[in-house]
């Protein structure tokens, strides 16, 4: 404790100071997530280190906790903030350290939809996974996802909507894909509040993913697959 | 006259004693149909309402409509569904489907309230448009404010709200008071207010042919 009743990080071994990341995460507390991170990474953790143990682990507990009905929107925004300052102050030193790389992914609202706190939750937890992350922002029409498949060849597509009156716009992007033969080379995945399994079954996604953490461990698990076939050749 | 004042957590029940239909509805409804119920002098209705703060929670709306119509369905010549899709992704026509049961058309109540057809054409171009109607006019701040959490935590503001350039109040009666509401929505949201008249618009025909089928 400080002099004035606070808790000095400082004084935390890397375990118990990992563990109060996890709760600092929790209480979507952002100055104590930076303060953290800046003396993780002073005793020479590496930023990987840091990124994986401390906040991906922290989110981790967050998103069983919202899942569970015990953390609500609001909480997980708060926390989702502390992550993001986090990983702002680890993001360079990540592209300095060559920190592994698992795939890319291209994600983006759809059209005629401009939500996008899951869409960002789902950015943030899959660069935090190891995945690069190219967002597209908003009410993206199908040429904008195309021109950025091209660009950036992604192993992965995510796509986002939150208004039932949007969420169809997912299957003029998927179709498109047919019609120009690449849909099989990338991974569709879905999302959104008013998606569902059946939904991205009927427009022919890979998969629906109903939160961010559904999200990463199905994008992990689609490239084992593809790392799989590849390595089978 | 009835003038309903539903809390977003209540739920609602309005019986003639006589009533062939049983209206099963969001409770955000609850007023305009009591109004158009008893202005009408329809008598073929009854009513009950569910929880209006399922808003922000629609997985609760599908399974509790559903127990509505298995409990009811005895007890009446016909029921009808006044929900929009409201964020049930098509689980709530779905369900709907199975059970052999109609709902008012459209996506939600800001499309019904303006007309379908209306508000679809003009909906593409304000994507950026927060709607509201005089419920969430009279409950914005237990609904919306508090109920995204910003009373506790007003730093999310731009999370929730940083896309949206304009509140659309739709109003369906004339009221001064739930104006003025609004337009305090539109400062504490930071966002520009502009105002549009719709009455109850099909809420109004949908119901109105519903009372057609209902009598003897």
């Amino acid at each position: 404790m400080s002099d004035d009743g606070e808790l000095d990080l400082n004084t935390l071994n890397d375990e118990d100071l990992v563990l109060q990341v996890h709760d600092d995460l929790y209480d979507g507390l952002k100055e104590e997530v930076e303060a953290a991170v800046h003396i993780l990474l002073g005793r020479n953790w590496t930023p990987y280190k840091v990124l994986t143990e401390a906040l991906v682990e922290g989110m981790r507990i967050v998103g069983i906790d919202f899942r569970d009905g015990i953390l609500f929107v609001p909480e997980v925004l708060l926390a989702a903030n502390s992550m993001k300052a986090g990983m702002f102050i680890l993001r360079p030193l990540l592209i300095a350290t060559g920190a592994p790389r698992l795939g890319k992914m291209v994600i983006g609202t759809v059209k005629g939809d401009i939500h996008d706190i899951g869409k960002n939750l789902v950015g943030m937890m899959m660069e935090g996974a190891g995945f690069e992350v190219i967002d597209l922002g908003i009410n993206n029409a199908v040429e904008k996802y195309l021109a950025a498949i091209e660009e950036h060849q992604p192993d992965i597509l995510g796509m986002s909507a939150l208004l039932t009156t949007t969420m169809p716009y997912m299957k003029v992007v998927i179709d498109t894909l047919k019609e120009k033969g690449m849909r099989d080379d990338y991974v569709v995945l879905v999302g959104g509040a008013p998606l569902n399994e059946e939904f991205a079954k009927a427009i022919g996604a890979d998969a629906y993913c109903r939160d961010a953490a559904v999200a990463v461990e199905t994008a992990k698990s689609f490239m084992a697959r593809k790392h799989n076939q590849m390595a089978k050749g | 006259m009835t003038t309903v004042d539903l809390k977003p957590s209540e739920e609602f029940q309005f019986a003639t004693g006589k009533g062939d239909v049983l209206l099963i509805a969001c409770g955000a409804l609850a007023r305009e149909i009591v109004d158009l119920i008893e202005r009408n002098h329809w008598s073929a209705f009854d009513v009950q309402c569910l929880p209006a703060k399922w808003h922000n929670t629609p997985q609760f709306i599908v399974p509790a409509v559903r127990e509505k119509i298995r409990a009811n369905r005895d007890n009446y010549k016909s029921i009808f569904v006044l929900y929009g899709d409201c964020g049930t992704g098509g689980l709530l026509d779905k369900m709907l489907e199975e059970e052999g049961i109609e709902r008012i058309d459209g996506p939600h109540c800001y499309a019904f309230f303006s007309g379908n057809p209306e508000f679809a054409k003009t909906a593409e171009d304000e994507i950026t448009a927060f709607y509201l109607t005089d419920y969430l006019a009279r409950h914005f701040d237990k609904l919306i404010w508090a109920g995204l959490g910003l009373d506790r935590h007003p730093e999310l503001l731009p999370l929730y709200f940083g896309n949206y350039t304009k509140i659309v109040y739709l109003a369906q009666t004339h009221d001064e008071q739930l104006v003025e509401n609004a337009k305090a929505a539109a400062i504490k949201l930071g966002l520009a207010f502009e105002y549009r008249f719709t009455g109850y618009g099909e809420l109004e025909t949908d119901m109105a042919a519903r009372a057609i089928l209902g009598s003897p």
